[in-house]
């Protein structure tokens, strides 16, 4: 019984690959010619896969290289992101004016895109490198600040009483209580900012130009190698997968907590 | 001198359906050493009363004095054990008692710091338990691990709010009688808060009814006349506690008074 379980776990990810290869080859051989057949994808790519790190350029590399490339921008601008948003949900959490002041400003700058924030950091910062990460860390920024607000907020008052009979010293109170109390919704913030970050990355490499898997893929765009967008793409959706999933079992780890 | 004394305190909350007044011209007297217990049905501002005394919230009229000394905010010479514990679910058993033992006192050294948290943590009997987080324990544990960190703050009066109502029978049964061990060996002053008569004659030296809300007072002091060590079983047989008992009940029924059972306040 246990068995045909475990079977089917495995096998049923596996037809839905299955169909979606089946319907991407359908689509290439009728509706949309000139997109590239799995196969050929496979066989254009399979040199970039196969030697993952080799470089002939700047634009270049091997697959590996590339998403080794935007993974380093997505840290620093992941890193960017937290250490300037988790401090600001704190205060947002804890200060009432603050947050009134504040809220309705975040409110706003939530949803703006980050094809409208990367022109804005190019004239900022003048260079490409710093107006990536400036755009990641802006988009990236918000899931963590508003779920460290709402954890600092929803800290249960007899967790505070507790402090405040044992007159606990400001610092203490924030590292015996509060953070602790905050930390699982604090890593639920990190990991959707870190889905955000990688989301980002592509469309700040894209208008860049800057070498990484987004910025290969617009490349190779404008060089009709169109089975290397699809290359670029499984890149991209991979290691998206791989960074919730390590996120997830980090943020499991502080549930307990 | 009593140790507590509290003076026509009042006490009332903004709700969206208007102002409601839960406590109103509060009297308490309670002397060093002695164990008071505060009876009152559900809702009647028992809570409140414990988070007055603890200084958790400020009176609207009123003064509560320790020691001579105006309450004016929370601090450890009232130790507190909550009603639902709030033990911190991140901290073990050792840590959450650790806690305490290290705020109030940060002139001592930290292995006096850590024996003194495992002597508090052995008079609950916890020792096995002792690097649990509350989270693998049972209601009955944690609620030792509260009385543990009460204690730990060394207080000069201990405020139990409904300590044992979380609890099953059997394990409430067994950990009334522990904190009965407990105070005749450490002699705090403890007022405790609690909708069980039986276990406030079981426990206390004086009893106060507390009158059903809005305005709630407290009644006359009922003294239970019976000698500790109390048991549960030996309590029924014993004449006094028919008699607590019934004033008791009487009292929280009717609201009046039965004169002939009360004893009078404290004045020493």
């Amino acid at each position: 019984m246990k068995k045909r379980v475990d079977v089917a776990a495995l096998a049923l990810p596996l037809v839905g690959v299955g169909l979606v290869l089946l319907l991407w080859t359908i689509l290439s051989q009728t509706v949309a010619p000139d997109l590239p057949s799995p196969w050929r994808t496979w066989s254009e790519s399979k040199g970039y896969v196969l030697r993952p790190f080799f470089k002939d350029g700047e634009m270049n590399q091997g697959i590996g290289r590339f998403a080794l490339l935007s993974l380093v921008r997505v840290a620093k601008g992941f890193a960017l992101a937290v250490l300037v948003g988790t401090p600001l949900g704190f205060v947002l959490g804890l200060s009432k004016p603050f947050h009134r002041a504040f809220d309705p400003m975040i409110q706003i700058l939530r949803p703006i895109s980050p094809l409208a924030w990367l022109p804005l950091g190019l004239i900022i910062f003048q260079r490409s490198e710093p107006a990536a990460l400036f755009t990641i860390a802006l988009c990236a920024m918000w899931p963590t600040v508003i779920n460290t607000a709402v954890g600092v907020r929803s800290i249960h008052q007899d967790y505070l009483n507790v402090g405040r009979v044992l007159r606990l010293s400001r610092s203490k109170m924030l590292r015996k209580i509060i953070i602790p109390a905050a930390l699982p919704y604090m890593f639920t913030g990190f990991r959707l900012s870190l889905g955000i970050a990688w989301l980002v990355i592509v469309a700040s490499e894209m208008l860049t130009g800057a070498p990484g898997v987004g910025g290969f893929l617009w490349q190779e765009y404008n060089s009709l190698v169109y089975s290397h967008i699809l290359l670029s793409i499984i890149t991209i959706g991979l290691i998206g997968f791989a960074l919730d999933r390590l996120m997830g079992m980090a943020e499991r780890r502080f549930q307990t907590a | 001198m009593a140790l507590l004394t509290l003076r026509n305190v009042s006490k009332s909350y903004d709700t969206p359906r208007g102002r409601h007044r839960v406590l109103h011209g509060l009297d308490l007297d309670v002397a060093e050493g002695e164990f008071v217990s505060i009876v009152g049905y559900s809702g009647s501002g028992k809570t409140t009363l414990v988070s007055l005394i603890a200084g958790l919230i400020t009176p609207d009229a009123g003064d509560i004095r320790l020691a001579g000394e105006r309450v004016d905010g929370p601090g450890p010479d009232r130790g507190i054990v909550f009603q639902n514990y709030s033990l911190l679910a991140w901290m073990t058993v050792f840590e959450n008692v650790f806690l305490a033992v290290d705020a109030v006192s940060p002139q001592r050294s930290a292995a006096q710091k850590r024996a003194r948290t495992e002597q508090l943590i052995r008079m609950v009997n916890l020792s096995a338990a002792a690097h649990k987080r509350p989270g693998e324990l049972s209601g009955g544990m944690r609620q030792r691990v509260a009385v543990a960190r009460g204690l730990a703050m060394d207080p000069k009066l201990l405020l139990l709010d409904e300590p044992f109502s979380a609890l099953d029978a059997l394990t409430r049964a067994t950990l009334q009688a522990e904190l009965a061990r407990i105070w005749m060996s450490e002699r705090k002053t403890v007022v405790m808060i609690t909708n069980d008569v039986e276990e406030a004659i079981l426990l206390a030296d004086r009893i106060y009814p507390l009158t059903a809300g809005p305005d709630a007072t407290l009644g006359p002091g009922i003294c239970v006349d019976i000698p500790h060590p109390r048991s549960s079983r030996g309590l029924n047989l014993h004449p006094g506690y028919r008699q607590v008992r019934h004033a008791l009940v009487d009292f929280l029924v009717s609201q009046r008074a039965a004169s002939s059972a009360y004893c009078a306040a404290v004045s020493a």
